[in-house]
């Protein structure tokens, strides 16, 4: 859909060596304590003709509340401006912007080409030491797809600046929540990160709980109880086909994950009572069972490596949290705090393990080593449940239900430091999140 | 009544699952004799011993369970004792049990801990006499409670399996 056709030379960046000198070049770095967000400016990026125009200001809009949405950033309003860009190719005058402290500054242009494309234009700029910070970029999409340009306009922002992957430019599939806690009616659909082109996948006619991506994005796993009973499927996110994948008689299944290759789907099956762990290829055949307890198995997530599984099992009294090599075999408990755990899903960086605790009344959204140390619990509340992880593993996504007869799920995101807890903004209530890679 | 208009409200919705389950029992076209458990009404008059109504109301089509517990209580198996005698007076119904439970919990544990429950109750009428075949387990987890307060009062409620009623299909 959106390619990056080719790379602008920088022709037009003229080097102020003096200025970079004493500041050194422009870093956040995420791993530091509290910081005061960057204070950047976006001017609408200039556009060629009036829907180019109009393009070029929501552009700049989303692209700025992409970054302001990390707590990393603020925006530096257009009527402090000292300079207006008014021409994409003119030279920036760095002294104008140094005055208001923008220490980031991205221009930009837009034109819809003969094709009806557009056709963006953008440079990112380090105030401060008085040049590009990286080469411009240019995109091209549908004009539909101008939120897909501007996030990825400010991944590249985010990425240039923090060194960190960024996570813009992806999408969510959730369960969409209407009615009464007592006649809840439930969804799947997916939504832009920020809550933005919300498309249902499923009618309410069935219950639907807790979809996964594909690695690829492009493949949804979900439970859903159209036979009668909760079985797995899976769902092709483009033609909304899908199919049952588990359909052993007299059995439930739920809590299906992909595999990080994407071949391999890991789920629990109850039977007589019993939960365990199984896996079996995506394209169907013979299931292998991976653990054999008589005490409840599931929430499995595979690590990125695809050689081992976490899971949440109460073989001990009270659900834990425990790590097993992919294939079955021997799990070694890595919980050791007060309270329930459940829901472990591992980093996309392999390092951390977000997770559903459950102490004392409350309700904790925390990050855990692989070995268990280091636990943080990141948020607080009556019912907060079911992480998932931005694909740079620094952002987590989240249930947060409220309590009482008028109870609603939403969508929350906190950083994995524990600050900038949001809510996402949905068209219905929200819940069962999973984050999507970052779209090609 | 209370649990009329829950009905009303229930199955006047866009065919929530819980609303046509019992029609899908066995994954044949049986036609549904009662609710699922989420306040529906069950079929026939409650005047009439062999009929759904008086099985849900007057010998009980649920037993509760205490916070993350899946064991039967003295008073659990009390009813399932009348459960289990109804169900071999009445053998053109079969039964599907649902296990629920409390929203103090996650999503998919609650699931597992549902289906605890509903085999619980299973495991109990089979003991009491009743042929297995008969019997079918779902759990809903914390999906379908019937009582909405965030208080033990509503939990206690909401922790059940409930004995649904359907009629034996005639193949």
């Amino acid at each position: 859909m959106i390619r990056i056709m080719s790379l602008l030379l920088t022709v037009f960046a003229l080097g102020l060596p003096a200025a970079a000198q004493d500041s050194g070049p422009l870093r956040i770095e995420i791993t530091e304590g509290v910081i005061e967000p960057v204070p950047f400016a976006v001017p609408d990026f200039i556009g060629d003709g009036s829907t180019a125009t109009q393009l070029g200001r929501q552009i700049a809009d989303v692209i700025a509340a992409d970054l302001t949405g990390t707590g990393l950033f603020r925006r530096i309003p257009s009527d402090a401006f000292i300079s207006q860009i008014t021409s994409f190719s003119s030279p920036i005058q760095y002294a104008d912007w140094k005055a208001i402290n923008a220490q980031a500054l991205v221009s930009g242009a837009v034109r819809v080409d003969a094709a009806g494309q557009v056709v963006v234009q953008f440079r990112i700029h380090d105030v401060f030491a008085g040049q590009e910070l990286g080469q411009g970029l240019q995109l091209v999409g549908t004009q539909e797809g101008w939120r897909r340009i501007a996030h990825k306009v400010a991944d590249q922002v985010y990425s240039r600046i923090t060194g960190e992957g960024g996570y813009f430019d992806t999408r969510v599939v959730y369960v969409a929540e209407t009615g009464p806690k007592d006649a809840r009616q439930k969804r799947l659909a997916i939504m832009d990160y920020d809550g933005a082109n919300v498309k249902y996948l499923t009618d309410s006619a069935s219950l639907v709980l807790a979809p996964r991506f594909s690695p690829t994005g492009d493949r949804v796993l979900y439970t859903s109880y159209e036979s009668g009973f909760p079985r797995v499927y899976l769902m092709d996110v483009a033609t909304v086909g899908r199919r049952a994948l588990v359909t052993r008689e007299g059995t439930m299944s739920f809590a299906p994950r992909f595999s990080p290759d994407g071949r391999t789907i890991i789920y629990s099956i109850s039977q007589g009572g019993n939960t365990d762990l199984y896996k079996m290829s995506v394209d169907g055949g013979a299931e292998t069972r991976l653990t054999n307890t008589p005490s409840i198995e599931t929430a499995p997530s595979f690590s990125p490596d695809g050689r081992q599984i976490v899971f949440e099992s109460d073989r001990s009294g009270t659900s834990q949290l425990y790590i097993m090599p992919s294939t079955g075999g021997e799990a070694r408990r890595i919980s050791s705090g007060q309270g329930r755990y459940g829901t472990p899903v591992w980093s996309p960086r392999g390092d951390l393990i977000a997770f559903t605790k459950q102490h004392q009344g409350r309700f904790h959204i925390g990050v855990m080593r692989t070995d268990g140390s280091e636990e943080r619990l990141l948020t607080a509340s009556f019912l907060d449940e079911g992480p998932t992880w931005a694909p740079n593993g620094r952002v987590i996504m989240f249930t947060r239900e409220t309590q009482g007869e008028q109870g609603r799920a939403s969508l929350y995101t906190v950083d994995v430091s524990g600050r900038n807890l949001r809510q996402v903004r949905t068209e219905t209530g929200a819940s069962d999140p999973a984050w999507s890679p970052l779209q090609q | 009544m209370k649990l009329l208009s829950k009905t009303l409200l229930l199955c006047a919705g866009l065919s929530l699952a819980a609303c046509t389950n019992a029609g899908r029992f066995d994954d044949t076209s049986s036609t549904s004799a009662g609710g699922a458990g989420t306040g529906d009404f069950a079929a026939g008059s409650v005047s009439d011993p062999s009929s759904p109504a008086y099985f849900q109301q007057a010998v009980g089509d649920r037993v509760l369970f205490s916070l993350n517990e899946y064991t039967l209580s003295p008073e659990g198996r009390a009813t399932l004792d009348g459960q289990a005698g109804w169900l071999q007076a009445n053998r053109e119904y079969n039964a599907l049990i649902e296990g629920h439970a409390d929203e103090r919990g996650t999503r998919e544990y609650n699931l597992a801990l549902g289906a605890r429950r509903a085999n619980s109750v299973q495991e109990y009428l089979v003991s009491r006499g009743v042929p297995e075949n008969r019997l079918r387990v779902i759990s809903y987890g914390k999906e379908r409670p019937i009582e909405i307060c965030s208080t033990e009062a509503c939990y206690m409620k909401n922790r059940r399996a409930v004995t649904v009623i359907s009629v034996v299909p005639t193949s």
